[in-house]
């Protein structure tokens, strides 16, 4: 039997669009067994931008900055491996020369040049971070707050060196032996994986407030920032705030409130 | 051929030796996995279905898994609503509070003496906790 051109395309076309008819028809089928639906959890807290200001008055002995420090520690399964080489950060401590380093006088009074700053992920606007990650592992939600994703972390450590902070840590050995008390609730990381402050979005979906907020005891005021209602919001517009590295463009999210109380 | 016997005796044998697994095992049903689906938590349970059917779970579960965590993490939507109408939270310590049993080690647990028997080898477990591990 020979072919014609004329009837080869027919046949070839008739083909082709059975063939696409049957794949429509299997993937019909596929998607009905997925009637399912994902859902945003209803108690959850939501929120445009979501912001913290570090009011430092309220920080006052070293207790108070390791009770912040330990609850969101404890929460996130961040573990303690004891040097500064390979230690894992989410929430620290930082003297102001180093938090501040472009907002530095030479006669600074001294009480505030040795002051440790609560330190945290900014969770910039502009995340640098977010640009360099090559498998989209860091990303911005759209209320502000910037996640990772720890499952597609591949641990090159381009958002490390993209970081102006040093908020992100990375895990050079194995961090479960290194935890005192594993919360099942919260993954662990595992060798090789980059971590950092996620500003509690496990806990906001529940409606719960940032570990480290409730224990601050006032310290740390947390909210929406696009709200003008907000405490952050009314902080931020009516007092004196400053942010880390603000020359960079990046927009921290974080405000240190320094002007309250005795420290200035 | 040239000598012929020899080849054709040597292959025999080599037929012989390859197929000795086969005709050794023949008849014999291999072992399958333990899965134990009585974990106290179940027996609990009034109406014994998964998160989704068993059949369906057992053929999708896995890409129900990675939907999940897509959808949990990417998405910030905790919550499943299945194909019943009825909303689940997703997490895999959901899973577990059913499925893992205090009584095994985590070798015997449901999902892991299945995963052995089929030789896969999820990570999920290297940062993911089984309730044991976490309160030792």
């Amino acid at each position: 039997m020979s072919l014609n051109r004329r009837r080869f395309f027919r046949k070839a076309g008739m083909i082709t669009a059975l063939g696409l008819g049957g794949t429509f028809g299997i993937t019909g089928l596929l998607r009905k067994v997925e009637a399912s639906e994902y859902e945003t959890p209803q108690q959850g807290l939501v929120a445009k931008r979501w912001a913290m200001v570090v009011d430092m008055s309220k920080f006052k002995t070293q207790e108070d900055y390791n009770r912040v420090i330990e609850a969101c520690h404890s929460v996130h399964n961040v573990p303690s491996l004891g040097n500064p080489k390979d230690e894992i950060k989410w929430i620290w401590n930082e003297d102001y020369e180093h938090a501040f380093p472009s907002q530095n006088n030479r006669y600074m009074k001294e009480s505030v040049k040795n002051y440790p700053f609560i330190i945290l992920c900014n969770h910039c606007e502009n995340p640098p971070c977010v640009k360099a990650c090559p498998t989209e592992a860091t990303f911005q939600r759209p209320d502000g707050i910037v996640d990772m994703d720890f499952h597609r972390c591949i641990g090159c450590r381009f958002c490390m060196a993209a970081c102006p902070y040093g908020a992100r840590s990375f895990n050079f050995r194995d961090p479960r032996p290194f935890i005192k008390e594993i919360n099942p609730d919260f993954p662990t990381r595992t060798l090789g994986v980059v971590e950092k402050c996620n500003f509690c979005v496990e806990r906001l979906e529940k409606g719960l407030m940032p570990a480290c907020v409730e224990e601050s005891k006032g310290g740390l005021i947390f909210g929406d920032l696009d709200d003008p209602k907000s405490e952050v919001r009314k902080i931020v517009s009516s007092q004196y705030t400053i942010r880390r590295k603000p020359e960079l463009g990046t927009q921290p999210s974080v405000y240190y409130l320094v002007g309250g109380g005795d420290l200035v | 051929m040239y000598k012929g016997g020899k080849i054709i005796a040597s292959l025999v044998i080599f037929v012989a030796l390859l197929s000795l697994p086969f005709f050794y095992n023949r008849g014999k049903a291999n072992k399958g996995p333990e899965i134990n689906l009585n974990t106290p938590a179940i027996l609990q349970l009034a109406d014994k279905q998964c998160v989704e059917p068993t059949e369906w779970m057992r053929a999708n579960h896995m890409q129900l898994l990675l939907r999940w965590r897509d959808e949990a993490v990417r998405m910030g939507k905790t919550e499943y609503i299945n194909s019943q109408g009825k909303s689940f939270k997703i997490s895999l310590q959901t899973c577990l509070n059913c499925h893992s049993d205090p009584a095994l080690n985590t070798s015997d647990q449901f999902c892991v003496s299945c995963h052995n028997y089929t030789a896969v080898k999820p990570n999920c477990w290297s940062c993911h906790t089984w309730p044991q591990e976490a309160a030792k």
